[in-house]
């Protein structure tokens, strides 16, 4: 008895999820009309805080390679839009692409350096590296050096699509300013999104899911596992760049130890992953909504949320490690973004449930 | 008097199963030779009865008390040791030092000690401030089971002990397990070289497939039977 | 003069950091954990011998002689209760886990210590100092030094001279054959990470009197150790002590030609190790 099998990678909750996520993307875009102004800060750094999460998550959830040193990329995306704009007068969002593209030129001669370690050994190599670019840039007197610089007002007066936002929603230049930050922050996330979602529906991501299950078995269905991880490691780079530049171009001001802060930009965002849960496209969304209403909720608290936080984490770790989606999702067989390959038989499709 | 009995065993490897429900009794004092080709399921069965495999409880007897599923190191404790397939000596450590970690795991003593191991495998006694790396294979297996003694077992579970041996090494391993025999241990072996297992054992279970395709002593099994038993038909 | 002066200076911070480094290679070494928040189990020590010393208005050495059990204890209760249930095939979990408790112990100290810097008090010998040659020595440093000598002599006796230390060695060869030679892991794991703890709580006193400390200083001593660690190579004690000499020089040279430097020179000369010897310089296989 010979049966055919086809791979699945779409179910058909992932096609109603798309849907429901193009529809969601579309209201997000309005929203600027809808919600007061200070949820839109809180939205924004949702935004970044997810575009960043899954950087983290393509890394340590599919690839095995788990950083501490993202706030490498974030503050170097930070410190290279302040560089384009004071030094060469950049419209501001230009200089954030700019920038996330010059920083993932230069995660390639790093990525050089911190893959010549593995595993955990890894992971403290790239907070060296992270470490180094800090007090590098620590010594950037035109930016401040040590104590780090702001953005003069006028340098983002004549921004890209400044004008159109302020007429559309009939606002001064400083809402018209956030607006602008807001799409372009609303823009990266979905970019990130549909880009890792791509990329572990591709090829490589087949790859890194075969080394995520065994190195071994990917080197013998003849992946090139060093290509695949560098690949994955080069983008989240890059997107963890983008997302770090906007983050200062909406804060306008920057200093080394808030933009290379391993607080601000690896544990919270290895929080978010983990919370939510590690190795999917939905639990860094999940993740990093629940972090911001934490963050609102309880940072007044000081040192006590982040040991709340820190506790919460390992607990996690140890007794969900699936995390909030990952655990929702085992009980429940949903998959709103599936990235697993999973083996279906052609004909019949429907499975036996006694069977 | 029967000392192990297992009972419909079975050990799993995350979805893969690799024993089935077998059934297999070893009697105080006797040796006991499991066959079977590759990925017959001989060395899951050892590593279950030592612990590394997961089972439940009332799947291992030991005189009839339920231990399926004991942990490793107190399955040592109940006098059931392993010496794994490869001899996995601790390479850091000299000859000695690795017969001395066996100690670590003896609960009732049976009469073995360094120097009862010394006068079984002379060489080691020559080469016992060497580290265990610069061996032969021979003499690394011979540390192997010495290391395994010194926790004075009632039942030792020897894996391959025979792999990539010359036959006059073999055969000196296999003497000194009758002499390991002689004084009053249990023995299980799982044997890929036919002759030796048959030679050293009262009786053989023969393995296919994760199941028991045959068992009874060697004397009274016909060469058909064990090869057919052996490969299946 | 001067220059011969800064390696010397550099030799004996060199001594701190194989201090650092020792009590994290310790427990590489038996269970390939790599424990990120060493660096603030060090601060927290030192935070403990402070507490100590202030309630009991005891000298600092008597104080870190009194913390040395607790310190024990606690790592051994640690690694019972947290750590051992992270110690699976995968990589993830002890390291994140790790990370966590990081955050949460530099938290907890802020919380009760407040942000401000702290020093372990030794009288007038912290400003001591003697001569040799034209070479003025500080005793501290000096001492720190000799400190760390003696714990890795401690180490290697413990390690090759006892039943226990054979134990330790056998664990990291292999975890799945000590199983199966009658040791449970889990209490050997408790005990050495007890050791690391008794190691920390000297690198903490000599942290705490050769310079100012607080809650946040955590991360900087990890990523020192590390770098000690990896520089020396793997599997060594005596490699801590070459890995944070050899750091400790860069640092200290670094530091002579600007303060900024200091640091900078450290991490530099880390990674063109890696680059070069990733093994370290201390591997039989490069």
């Amino acid at each position: 008895m010979s049966q055919r099998y086809v791979t699945l990678t779409a179910t058909k909750t992932s096609r109603v999820a798309l849907l429901v996520f193009l529809a969601g993307i579309i209201a997000l875009a309005i929203a600027p009309h809808l919600v007061p102004r200070s949820l839109l800060q809180d939205f924004i750094l949702v935004f970044l805080l997810i575009a960043m999460a899954q950087c983290w998550n393509l890394l340590a959830g599919y690839a095995g390679l788990i950083s501490v040193g993202q706030q490498a990329f974030v503050g170097l995306g930070g410190y290279g839009l302040f560089a384009a704009i004071v030094s060469f007068g950049m419209d501001p969002l230009l200089a954030v692409l700019l920038s996330a593209l010059c920083v993932a030129v230069i995660s390639i001669p790093v990525g050089f350096v911190v893959f010549r370690m593995q595993g955990a050994y890894f992971a403290v190599v790239t907070w060296v590296v992270a470490e180094v670019f800090r007090l590098l840039l620590a010594q950037w007197k035109a930016l401040g050096g040590g104590t780090g610089t702001s953005l003069p007002r006028s340098a983002t007066s004549d921004m890209f699509g400044l004008n159109w936002a302020a007429e559309v929603f009939g606002v001064r230049s400083a809402a018209a300013r956030e607006i602008v930050i807001y799409w372009a922050a609303l823009a990266v996330m979905v970019v990130v999104i549909a880009v890792v979602y791509r990329l572990l529906r591709s090829r490589l991501g087949l790859a890194l899911s075969a080394i995520r299950d065994s190195e071994m078995a990917a080197e013998s269905v003849g992946v090139d596992i060093g290509r695949a991880k560098f690949a994955a490691y080069v983008f989240a780079a890059f997107g963890t760049a983008l997302a770090g530049a906007l983050y200062f171009l909406d804060s306008a001001r920057i200093s080394p130890d808030s933009a290379f802060s391993v607080l601000d930009w690896t544990a919270y965002v290895i929080f978010i992953v983990v919370i939510g849960g590690i190795g999917t496209i939905e639990g860094p969304v999940l993740g990093a909504i629940i972090f911001v209403v934490l963050q609102s909720t309880l940072s007044s608290f000081g040192p006590w949320y982040l040991i709340v936080l820190g506790v919460l984490g390992i607990a996690v770790m140890l007794l969900a490690p699936k995390g909030i989606w990952g655990t929702f999702s085992a009980a429940t067989g949903i998959h709103l973004f599936p990235t697993r390959r999973r083996l279906g038989a052609a004909v019949p499709r429907e499975p036996d449930p006694e069977a | 008097m029967t000392m192990l009995e297992t009972h419909g065993l079975e050990v799993f490897y995350r979805d893969f199963q690799a024993l089935f429900g077998v059934d297999v009794s070893v009697a105080e004092g006797e040796t006991v030779a499991i066959i079977g080709a590759n990925g017959a399921g001989k060395s899951s069965f050892l590593s279950a009865l030592s612990g590394l495999s997961r089972s439940r409880g009332e799947q291992i007897l030991l005189d009839g008390k339920p231990i399926g599923g004991t942990r490793p190191f107190d399955m040592v404790k109940l006098g059931i040791v392993l010496v794994p397939e490869g001899r996995r000596l601790f390479p850091s450590l000299t000859v000695e030092e690795n017969l001395q970690i066996g100690a670590e795991g003896k609960a009732i003593d049976r009469g073995w000690t360094l120097e009862s191991i010394y006068a079984l495998f002379p060489v080691l006694r020559e080469r016992r401030t060497q580290p265990s790396t610069t061996l032969s294979g021979g003499q690394q297996q011979m540390v192997a089971i010495g290391r395994a003694l010194m926790a004075n077992p009632r039942l030792l579970l020897c894996d391959e002990i025979s792999l990539g041996l010359s036959p006059a090494v073999i055969r000196d391993v296999y003497a000194a397990l009758a002499e390991i025999k002689r004084r009053g241990t249990t023995i299980v072996i799982v044997e890929q070289d036919l002759t030796a297992a048959l030679n050293a054992a009262d009786r053989i279970y023969c393995f296919i497939e994760g199941r028991v395709s045959l068992s009874g002593r060697p004397a009274e099994l016909t060469h058909n039977q064990i090869q057919l038993a052996y490969f299946g038909g | 003069m001067g220059f011969l002066n800064t390696i010397i200076q550099g030799v004996l911070l060199g001594g701190l950091y194989a201090l650092y480094a020792a009590g994290l290679a310790l427990i590489f070494g038996v269970m390939r954990l790599v424990n990120l928040a060493h660096g603030d189990f060090i601060v927290l020590g030192a935070f403990a011998i402070l507490a100590i010393a202030t309630a009991l208005g005891l000298p600092a050495p008597v104080a870190a002689m009194i913390a040395l059990p607790f310190m024990f204890a606690f790592g051994w209760a640690l690694q019972r209760l947290i750590l051992n249930r992270t110690l699976k095939d995968d990589l993830l979990v002890p390291l994140l886990v790790t990370f966590g408790l990081s955050i949460i112990v530099q938290n907890g100290l802020l919380q009760v210590f407040s942000a401000d810097s702290r020093r372990l008090s030794l009288g007038a010998l912290e400003t001591a100092a003697f001569n040799v040659g034209d070479i003025t020595l500080g005793v501290v440093p000096a001492l720190t030094f000799v400190a760390a000598i003696l714990v890795l002599i401690g180490l290697s006796l413990l390690f090759y001279r006892t039943r226990l230390g054979r134990i330790l060695r056998a664990t990291s060869d292999s975890v799945e054959i000590v199983e199966i030679m009658g040791v449970d892991p889990r209490k050997i794991f408790a005990i050495a990470m007890g050791i690391s703890f008794v190691v920390i709580a000297v690198s903490a006193f000599f942290m705490g009197v050769r310079a100012n400390f607080d809650p946040s200083a955590g991360p900087g001593r990890l990523l020192f150790a590390f770098e000690a660690v990896v520089i020396g190579g793997l599997g060594s004690f005596w490699g801590t002590l070459l890995g944070g000499v050899i750091l400790g020089v860069a640092q200290t040279i670094g530091g002579s030609i600007s303060p900024e430097w200091q640091q900078l020179s450290g991490h530099v000369v880390f990674l063109a190790v890696i680059l070069l010897r990733p093994r370290g310089l201390l591997s039989r296989a490069a």
